[in-house]
């Protein structure tokens, strides 16, 4: 192994059933310097952290690690650890309720001779770690005193204090204003000069040309390339994680877009805002539009859907529908406006696991009819056998648990308890993600005829190419707030140039 | 294999073994100590009354499978229990015969107020219990058996407190009608038969089972599908509340008077051990209230049968924690996980074959 | 640099103030009545000595987000155990405590097996344990039985440590010297002891992280199953060692004793800053907590024409009122984020 790498990582294969995760993957990560690894969803980085630090084991392939002789493999996280690769995750994984020196020293506190924790030492010794470090923190507060930014730095400094040679930092700085980030930079920077190797798994784009220097993306599970930063700028890093050569983009045109301004406004949004997440913003939506929101993860366009459906209550600002203003405080408030919300996370608030396809797919629609007024049981088989068909839904029976079904399936269980209320405006956040292609498509078709039928359409997803075949507009966002509105001019170039922002040439 | 399978994996299946194993043992002990083997079914009507030791069952069992149905609805909505029931059931009890007694007096032939208004009254503090018990699960989001704790303790010192720290007796006939017959049948099994038929047509012919069951196995999911998950757990305990009402209502007829420090003890316990015998998981969600009135019966049944041993009420305890502990323990994740794997295991040997 | 008051502190000093302002107006309102000597508040300590034993071990175990309602009933059946050991049975006193404390291990064991290992909720297996302990203690003796025929245990049980100051006269002109019991020696050792484990030792403060975050607690390399079956041990074992000092209060066993103690003890590690949710609370806490809890009954004692179940209520209020506070600064914490 070269003297300078400290980490390799050869022909990483891994399938989830059904799914191949990561594809021959390669990595390498040198002594000293601080590597993205970005992709998009699905893309695999994830997976591939997991596989090394032996959350998930892999089927194929050999991680190497500096100064072990042979191929490691770790079978947890403690087990990672103790040969030198630490993470330190967006959620810090400490303990609040201890004190900052004891986080640093759990399971290895210095003792008395009696076999007591010699807390004098530990405090001393943790002090040392911060004056080095150069963080101003009093070791003997409880860790929630502190900012996340802190706690994470601390959580970095408990990792390279426990000799790490390999540092994963997975999305450290989604919580973070540009302060803190900044101060998480200088620690990164410092302990890149120390020789630690850093892996940083993040989604946002100038933290990763401010600090990094070397970029691996991802895609499909598949290994796109290995590029020093100077070689890849902004443009061609959004291209490699879309997965659009240049060369392609000629060959995609742009459809004629209609002009809906004279159309009815469905939907109007002034000021809106969501505390922590979501910048104040302005949206307008007619009927029979179907409006794109797009911008890399975490750039707020799953938050904007949210607050407009009341998922997320408004702090701020003004929304109004068919021209009324209104005051949404919960889901069932929007819904009784004719809106629906497909989120993005359909296992966590998409699909009731527990029940069946039938009872799954009139959920919404008895919510919106309340208590009292059940549907009758001839009703819902003849709703669900309904959808089961347009939506050519695979199941056993329409009494199958929705949980024993495939994602694609499932997600089109959950379209269908959306267009069996019979919606005026749906939001789809990420309806095809992690779904097969010819569901992709159909779904794709069902958003136009939706639009079709005068119905408002907001549609969300990480594929531009899907974006420009459905939507007539675009709402860019970057950083939770709304930068950008491409009505005109929708090709692929154009609209990667706006998500990645500042000089496509940089 | 693959039939035996089947049958195990019904939902019905481990309440009904385990009251089939119950009656078992019953005819087993009847022949070794010489009765007719089938004793425990004999049914006879003397002096114009039912008798029999199933009468007996169903006829004690009565405030289990009351409590039983209110007990289903708050484990399957909140993934907690109610562990106040009993006391709410004493609290209820000492409410009601306080009021038909009158305040301070310890025996009474006559009744201070009609006997509706004071059963009515009586029911309606099991309600306001159960709003309190909801209140603080559903909005403050305190763990449901920390919530129930406080009126666990406290319901039946206030039950007390009501009575004048006396046993209060209600000697007036009408009052023993709920614990006494209607015709030839005993009114316990009647009003618990009605309070399961009214709950059953509500899950059928109402949307509540359906809310209840989605708030139960996927919060945030049944949110965003526009259900007020906050107030169909607050209904939850409201309805367990109630029912601890009616139980306790029928308990105090039973005895013709509102024994505070003995009303509802231990049924708590037995309310759980039938939702748990019932088939349904402690973690919440899908439930069946058959299985949990099965339950409740099977864990009478139980109960009659370590009597007629010879086990005291003192010491029965001891069996329903160790039947309680091995039920749980086979739902427990890792056990789970455990056959799971085994079975794929076996799975997988298969196909290599 | 001065510590700042964050609202774990806060709750504890809400706690302390309660306890002294509470003393204060019981001094008050019933000076007449001998309230303001020393012996009133020794007697609160005596009659709880008990109590704090098992508070102590409740708290350890709340510290991990769990909880133990089996510790009455444990109480029920040592005391039985004691009691038919040394009257029907004609058993060493010494040997007895010793079986008791093993049998205090041993149900521990198996209930934090059943908790950590099996992953089984808290409240589950320790209510089982309850009913189960309650049946035993029936299973054991029937009947009430009191304990006079063993000297040396009698002996002990009647051994008064005079205090050296706060003597005073009675209204015969009798000097009344104050005094405590072997009880409350005991647990003061177990208050000290548990405080400084908590403190000063690996396994005291893997209950702070297991309870404070359990998938960090895991991640940082600690045995949380472990700790948990350790806890919950503890927890009988420190329960046994209350079993012991309650039947030398009480001298007798019966199948009622300690009736709804472990709301009791509950109650004070929450008054005493314990958070349900575990990872914040100390036995400095608990032992508030438990003075609260005695001088409340005291009071209702004193005052003679109340009813005894005004001290439940009056608990459970308190109870009631500290977890909505819990709840409410959980909210206001959670809101700041």
């Amino acid at each position: 192994m070269d003297k300078n790498v400290v980490l390799t990582m050869r022909g990483i294969t891994m399938t989830f059933p059904g799914v191949k995760a990561l594809d021959n993957v390669d990595f390498t990560l040198r002594k000293g310097e601080i590597h993205a690894l970005m992709g998009e969803n699905g893309a695999g980085k994830s997976t591939l952290i997991k596989c090394l630090t032996g959350i998930n084991a892999f089927e194929a392939g050999e991680i190497h690690v500096d100064g072990i002789s042979g191929a490691v493999v770790n079978h947890s996280t403690l087990d990672a650890q103790k040969k030198g690769i630490s993470t330190v995750y967006q959620e810090v994984n400490l303990c609040p309720n201890l004190s900052v020196a004891e986080n640093l020293f759990i399971g290895r506190e210095p003792k008395t001779k009696l076999g007591f924790i010699d807390r004098k030492t530990m405090v001393k010794k943790s002090q040392k770690i911060m004056d080095d470090l150069d963080m101003k923190i009093d070791v003997t507060q409880n860790l929630e005193e502190y900012s996340l930014a802190l706690q994470q730095m601390i959580a970095i400094a408990r990792a390279v204090d426990m000799d790490c040679k390999v540092l994963i930092l997975d999305e450290p700085t989604s919580s973070l204003d540009d302060n803190e980030v900044e101060k998480l930079f200088g620690l990164m920077r410092r302990l890149r000069d120390q020789g630690v190797g850093i892996i940083f798994v993040t989604h946002f784009l100038e933290q990763v040309y401010a600090v990094c220097d070397r970029i691996t993306v991802l895609r499909n599970g598949q290994l796109v390339g290995e590029y020093p930063i100077a070689d890849l700028p902004r443009v061609k890093l959004v291209a490699a994680m879309m997965g659009k050569d240049f060369d392609d983009l000629a060959a995609i045109k742009s459809e004629e877009t209609k002009d809906y301004s004279h159309a009815e406004v469905l939907i109007e949004a002034k000021g809106l805002s969501h505390k922590g997440t979501i910048k104040p913003f302005d949206l307008t939506l007619h009927k029979g539009e179907v409006v794109g929101l797009t911008g890399l993860l975490g750039s707020g366009r799953s938050e904007l859907a949210r607050v407009i459906y009341g998922a997320d209550k408004a702090q701020t600002g003004t929304l109004k529908v068919n021209g009324k203003e209104v005051k949404i405080n919960a889901p069932i408030d929007a819904m009784n406006l004719g809106m629906g919300l497909l989120p993005d996370d359909r296992k966590a608030e998409g699909i009731i696991g527990d029940l069946s396809v039938r009872e799954n797919i009139i959920l919404a629609m008895q919510a919106k009819r309340g208590m009292f007024k059940l549907l009758p049981m001839s009703r819902q088989i003849e709703i669900a056998d309904e959808y089961i068909k347009i939506l050519q839904i695979k199941t056993a029976s329409r009494e199958t648990l929705i949980k024993q079904l495939s994602g694609g399936n499932q997600q089109k269980v959950i379209l269908a308890r959306w267009l069996a209320t019979d919606p005026d405006f749906l939001i789809l956040d990420e309806p095809t993600r992690g779904i097969d292609v010819g569901t992709k498509t159909e779904i794709q078709k069902l958003v136009l005829e939706l639009a079709e039928q005068g119905k408002g359409v907001m549609f969300i997803s990480s594929e531009i190419e899907e974006m420009l075949r459905t939507c007539s507009k675009l709402e860019v966002m970057r950083d939770g707030a709304k930068v950008g509105e491409i009505t005109d001019d929708l090709t692929q170039e154009h609209v990667m140039k706006a998500i990645a922002g500042g000089a496509s040439n940089e | 294999m693959n039939n035996i399978k089947k049958i195990t994996g019904k939902r019905l299946f481990l309440p009904i073994f385990c009251m089939v194993l119950v009656m078992m043992v019953n005819i087993l002990f009847d022949v070794a100590s010489g009765n007719f083997a089938l004793s425990f079914f004999t049914i006879s009507i003397r002096n114009g009354i039912l008798y029999g030791r199933l009468i007996d069952v169903l006829n004690r069992g009565s405030e289990i499978a009351i409590l039983a149905i209110g007990m289903t609805l708050v484990v399957s909505a909140s993934a907690g229990t109610d562990i106040s029931v009993g006391s709410v059931m004493s609290l209820s009890a000492s409410f009601c015969c306080m009021l038909l007694a009158g305040y301070g007096v310890s025996s009474a032939s006559e009744l201070n107020m009609p006997l509706f208004v004071g059963v009515l009254a009586g029911i309606l503090m099991g309600c306001v219990c159960g709003c309190f018990n909801g209140f603080l699960v559903a909005y403050l989001n305190v763990q449901p058996m920390v919530a129930t704790l406080i009126l666990y303790s406290a319901a039946r010192a206030i039950g007390l407190l009501l009575c004048n720290n006396l046993i209060v007796y209600v000697r007036a006939e009408s009052f023993k009608f709920f614990g006494g017959y209607l015709g030839f049948i005993p009114t316990p099994i009647v009003i618990a038969a009605v309070c399961v038929l009214i709950m059953s047509i509500l899950l059928k012919k109402t949307a509540l089972g359906l809310y209840i069951q989605s708030v139960g196995i996927n919060k945030k999911a049944s949110r965003i599908a526009g259900l007020n998950s906050e107030r169909i757990i607050f209904l939850c305990y409201v309805v367990c509340g109630l029912c601890a009402g009616i139980a306790g209502i029928v308990a105090a007829s039973r005895i013709s008077s509102a024994d505070s420090n003995n009303i509802g003890l231990n049924f708590e316990m037995d309310a759980i051990l039938a939702v748990a015998l019932g088939g349904n998981s402690l973690g919440g969600g899908k439930f069946s209230l058959a299985g949990s009135i099965i339950g409740a019966y099977t864990i009478q049944a139980i109960t009659t049968t370590l009597y007629a041993i010879g086990v005291s009420s003192d010491q029965a305890p001891v069996f329903k924690a160790i039947i309680v502990i091995i039920i749980v323990a086979i739902q427990a994740p890792p056990f789970k996980a455990y056959f799971k794997q085994r079975s794929a295991k076996k799975a997988l040997t298969k196909g290599v074959q | 640099m001065k510590k700042k008051i964050n609202s774990n502190t806060l709750l504890l000093l809400i706690t302390i103030a309660l306890f002294f302002v509470m003393y204060a107006a019981g001094c008050v309102i019933y000076s007449n009545k001998g309230f303001t000597h020393l012996q009133t508040f020794l007697n609160i300590l005596i009659n709880n000595a008990g109590l704090l034993c098992v508070t102590c071990g409740m708290t350890c175990v709340m510290l991990t987000g769990g909880i133990d309602i089996s510790v009455g009933s444990l109480i029920a059946m040592d005391c039985m155990f004691l009691a038919v050991g040394m009257e029907n049975w004609g058993m060493n006193p010494i040997v007895l405590c010793v079986l008791v404390l093993v049998i205090g291990l041993v149900f521990g064991a198996v209930q934090g097996f059943f908790i950590g290992y099996l992953e089984i909720q808290p409240f589950i297996v320790s209510m089982a344990g309850m009913f189960f302990a309650r049946g035993m203690t029936a299973v054991i003796y029937s009947k009430q039985i009191s304990v006079h025929s063993s000297e040396l245990f009698v002996k002990l049980a009647n051994i008064k440590i005079n205090i050296p100051f706060g003597a005073y006269e009675n209204k015969k002109g009798i000097l009344q010297i104050p005094y405590i019991r072997i009880p409350v020696i005991i647990a003061l050792i177990v208050l000290v002891v548990v405080f400084l484990m908590l403190r000063y030792t690996k396994f005291g403060r893997s209950l702070y992280a297991v309870g404070g975050n359990e998938q960090s607690a895991i991640m940082m390399g600690l045995d949380v199953k472990k700790t948990k079956l350790k806890a919950y041990m503890l927890s009988s074992f420190l329960c046994s060692i209350g079993g012991i000092c309650y039947c030398m209060n009480t001298m007798s066993g019966s199948v009622q004793q300690a009736l709804g103690l472990e709301m009791d003890a509950i109650s004070s590690a929450v008054i005493g800053g314990t958070l349900l949710t575990g990872g914040v609370g100390n036995v400095i806490g608990s032992f508030f907590g438990v003075l609260i809890n005695g001088t409340i009954s005291t009071l209702v004692k004193t005052n003679g024409k109340l009813l005894s179940s005004w001290s439940n209520i009056a608990v459970a209020a308190l109870l009631c009122f500290f977890i909505v506070l819990q709840s409410v600064f959980a909210k206001l914490k959670e809101s700041r984020k």
